[in-house]
């Protein structure tokens, strides 16, 4: 028993000091106005401004859409390359673009998708002409995607590393197809790594905001962008802090929502 | 018919990692431009790798930024895993509370994070530089490590476990034995994504850093001002080619130890 | 368990190897304090090779600290925790620095190389007297165009920008600010009016731009412009040069009826260790040959008049970047408004940028 204890102590230790007490701080900062006096105000500035509601609306429709395209994109990766030999190595060189520095692959990003880049250069040369790519939701999505993949990828490549072969075997003798065994066997053992992965890709994805400026050009407003602006523009830190509370809030809600689909499936 | 469809993978695949490499191949690219900017290339030159072996203060601040992802990686990797274990022994809503709190961090942005650390650091008398920055990182990449060992444990078969003890196992020997082994891909996973995490942030880096410590991440997006010199460029060709080599050495080390490797997945196999 | 240990030792050995590394790279002659001078300043905002002089010169060894926006590095600043000996804020900074009782004053006794600052520089209305800053780099916003895709007499004046012609081709800076004091020039009025009706009137006139409007960017217009993904753009004199030193089609005007002007400055924070050394450093980088150097290096407009004489004729002779007295007139300087102002400016301009989708 004591060792039980002793194991939980870094992570309890972690939870009090970088988790609970900076939310205390953010939640303590949220009741207060520009000049430091106690208000409700940013709440109710939050709660009845167009504006903020519109971005909200729109920084979970954005991280919706971002998350599930980088799952289509992800599952079947994850899918290919579990089948490969040398899985790992794969699994390695997925993960392997990602230490590179965002902001210079942003800046690389810039310079493929711009009127005279590389992107618009091939089109033309096969006879597509060139196309405005930059500042486009779809181009958004796509960077967003990109940078998003490894951490879909990952998770669900090892549930299915984790699947017997033997139950695929099992599968097959039956007589099931290749797609009736995915859909009946693969799929739903893959889940666990599947919703790993929509927690590790939808929730930063809420608080976006780089992208949305440099890919985006501030077409696209998050709810990130707005306490970035909120904390180091105006100085009003008892309103992005309100934002960020809501933003917490609702990655409580995220979170009770998809643990209990998971009791349901994972109850014994 | 089954080859077929092995192509169609294959080529899928091949898409995918041309997309992923497509900006790097670029930057690569332009690190070897007789230019000063990533817009139009001047023709081959290796001036920008010149300019960056001489730039001493540019190569500790490389040094200062692998020195941390590596060690707050490591560290959080270590946490994180006890914590997913200790998650593990909880049920219902305490389970949930403890998950929400621990995606916190994943859900704040960089800034909010950044100016609380900033002022819990400053609260708390830390010295800021490379503690705080190690700190902060050990903190923020806890709960991707947590994500990542999470689900690996929940696989974990309890009766797995419960035999170790019946053979009289301690904990210790329960764990070390039977857990560490199983759920060893997830902790992997957990350090690579706390790596990517780690080299990558700016915004709670640029709050905690002090006292002349610098990170890559600051050093980049503080130029943006300047315009990104293509001896960023340059750097980034070799940390990537570094890294490449690693994981091509860890290829032909697992290939050539490939042998010894598969004895060993024989006797878990067994042992399941 | 001893395979994941092995990697654990690895790790640790690797790190140990590198501290190492950056140790013995950094292992110069003459540590501590009083030899110290931290310098925080932007990134790539220096010729390095001066502040390798200055360390020859004076025996002082640089820890030299970034960062990357005014209002961040202020932060820091204000929550202590390093105690920076110079720092280079923008002129609005240095208002708000000064109110906020952080800065130390100046002692000009010690300044010995001020007077090679052009008279017009001096004395300005952010710090009467210059008893806290000395400027280190000026500039002014202006617009950008690429001669290609517009005529230049279209692109004289704010109001042109309103031009339909210029449909989807404009870029404009992500800064409330600089949008404002467009909006509010090309409307004759102030860009530091703290009147709610202004504003208002403004952004109402910002709202019909929109269809204009390609993207609002930072730094990263620099990379646009230079690709030709947009025929013009408000943005600042930095940034242009830079601009125009890529793509020669692009050429920088300051609208004649007027604009914002801003200074980059040098300031020593109240709680400054190393007071001495940042003398040193202010009369080391006023001296005009370092001036010159530095101007060249980083290609921002100085306002050191020594150092402007040396520079070649093709820079200081370029009206854009050194404008004429007559435009000079009209430029105006940003005031620090109150936070309550200033945070106005800023939601009405993120509810302009939500219009703008």
């Amino acid at each position: 028993m004591r060792q039980k204890i002793l194991f939980i102590v870094p992570y309890a230790l972690w939870i009090v000091l970088f988790v609970i007490a900076p939310l205390v701080l953010i939640f303590y900062q949220s009741f207060f106005d520009i000049s430091g006096h106690f208000t409700l105000g940013n709440y109710a500035d939050y709660l009845t401004s167009r504006v903020y509601l519109k971005m909200t609306l729109n920084s979970v429709w954005y991280a919706f859409l971002i998350t599930l395209v980088t799952l289509l994109i992800s599952y079947p990766t994850a899918y290919v390359l579990d089948r490969l030999p040398n899985k790992q190595f794969w699994l390695l060189l997925v993960i392997l673009p990602t230490w590179i520095n965002l902001l210079l692959k942003t800046y690389a990003f810039i310079g493929l998708f711009s009127r005279t880049g590389s992107i618009n250069q091939f089109l033309r040369f096969v006879g597509l002409g060139s196309h405005q790519l930059l500042f486009t939701d779809a181009s958004f999505m796509f960077v967003a995607a990109y940078i998003e993949i490894p951490f879909m990828v990952l998770p669900i490549f090892n549930s299915l590393a984790e699947i017997s072969p033997s139950l695929i075997n099992a599968s097959k003798d039956l007589g099931a197809s290749q797609w009736q065994t995915f859909r009946k066997v693969v799929l739903p053992l893959s889940m666990p790594g599947v919703k790993a992965g929509i927690q590790a890709v939808f929730i930063p994805s809420l608080s976006l905001f780089m992208i949305t400026r440099l890919i985006g050009g501030n077409r696209v407003i998050t709810l990130g962008t707005a306490i970035e602006e909120h904390f180091l523009t105006t100085q009003n830190w008892g309103m992005g802090s309100t934002i960020g509370m809501i933003l917490i809030i609702a990655m409580f809600i995220v979170m009770f929502v998809t643990g209990e689909t998971k009791q349901k499936g994972g109850s014994r | 018919m089954s080859k077929r469809h092995v192509t169609w993978s294959g080529l899928y695949l091949a898409l995918v990692f041309v997309i992923l490499y497509a900006p790097i191949i670029y930057l690569v690219v332009f690190s070897f431009s007789a230019g000063t900017t990533m817009e139009r290339y001047h023709g081959f030159s290796l001036r920008h790798y010149a300019d960056l072996f001489g730039d001493t203060r540019m190569i500790t601040i490389v040094f200062n930024t692998i020195i941390i992802a590596l060690l707050a990686s490591l560290i959080a990797t270590i946490i994180g895993t006890m914590g997913a274990l200790a998650i593990k022994n909880t049920r219902g809503k305490w389970r949930n509370g403890l998950l929400s709190l621990n995606n916190v961090l994943m859900v704040s942005p960089d800034v909010i994070i950044g100016a609380s650390f900033l002022i819990f650091f400053t609260m708390l008398g830390i010295r800021l530089g490379f503690v705080s920055v190690l700190l902060s990182h050990i903190a923020f990449c806890i709960p991707i490590v947590v994500l990542m060992v999470l689900p690996k444990i929940n696989e974990l078969s309890p009766t797995l476990v419960d035999a170790a003890y019946d053979l009289g196992a301690t904990r210790w020997q329960a764990l070390s034995q039977v857990v560490l082994p199983a759920i060893t891909p997830g902790i992997g996973a957990g350090y690579f994504m706390a790596l990517t995490y780690s080299l990558d942030d700016f915004a709670v880096t640029f709050f905690v850093t002090g006292n002349g410590f610098s990170t890559l991440s600051v050093e980049i997006y503080s130029r943006a001002r300047q315009g990104i010199n293509l001896e960023i460029n340059a750097l980034s060709a070799i940390m990537f080619l570094v890294s490449l080599l690693l994981v091509l050495g860890y290829y032909f080390i697992s290939k050539h130890g490939g042998r010894r490797n598969r004895i060993v997945t024989v006797k878990e196999g067994d042992a399941q | 368990m001893k395979k994941l240990f092995a990697v654990v030792c690895g790790i640790v050995a690797l790190c140990a190897a590198l501290a190492l590394g950056s140790w013995a790279l950094n292992h110069r002659q003459g540590g501590g304090s009083a030899k110290l001078l931290t310098i925080y300043n932007w990134g790539d905002y220096i010729d390095p090779a001066l502040i390798s002089k200055f360390e020859r010169q004076t025996g002082y060894r640089v820890d030299y600290e970034t960062f990357d926006s005014n209002e961040s590095m202020l932060t820091k600043i204000r929550q202590g925790g390093t105690n920076y000996d110079l720092v280079v804020p923008s002129e609005y900074t240095v208002q708000r620095m000064k109110k906020e009782h952080l800065l130390a004053p100046l002692d000009h006794r010690r300044l010995t190389n001020f007077h090679y600052i052009a008279p017009e520089f001096r004395n300005q209305p952010f710090d009467r007297g210059n008893r806290y800053s000395v400027p280190y780099f000026w500039g002014t916003l202006g617009i950008i165009y690429n001669d290609q895709k517009v005529r230049a007499q279209d692109v004289q004046h704010w109001s042109q920008l309103w031009n339909p012609r210029l449909r989807n081709n404009l870029m404009l800076i992500d800064s409330a600010r600089d949008v404002f004091a467009m909006a509010l020039i090309s409307q004759g009025q102030s860009v530091n009016t703290t009147s709610y009706a202004k504003l208002k009137q403004a952004q109402d006139h910002l709202k019909t731009l929109t269809p204009n409007v390609k993207a609002i960017v930072a730094d990263e217009m620099k990379m646009y412009m230079e690709q030709d993904e947009a025929a013009v753009g408000v943005t600042y004199s930095g940034d242009a040069r830079e601009m125009m030193s890529v793509n020669h089609h692009l050429h920088y005007v300051v609208p004649s009826e007027g604009s914002n002007i801003w200074f980059d400055n040098m300031v020593i924070p109240r709680a400054a260790k190393n007071k001495a050394a940042a003398y040193a450093f202010i009369n080391f980088m006023l001296e005009p040959a370092n001036a010159a150097q530095n101007a060249e290096y980083v290609g921002y407009a100085t306002p050191n008049a020594a150092a402007r004489r040396r520079l070649p004729k093709r820079i200081t002779a370029d009206q854009a970047f050194y404008p004429p007295a007559k435009t000079m007139r009209h430029l105006q300087v940003y005031r620090d408004l109150p936070l309550k102002t200033l945070g106005v400016y800023n939601d009405l301009f993120l509810e302009f940028k939500m219009f703008a989708k």
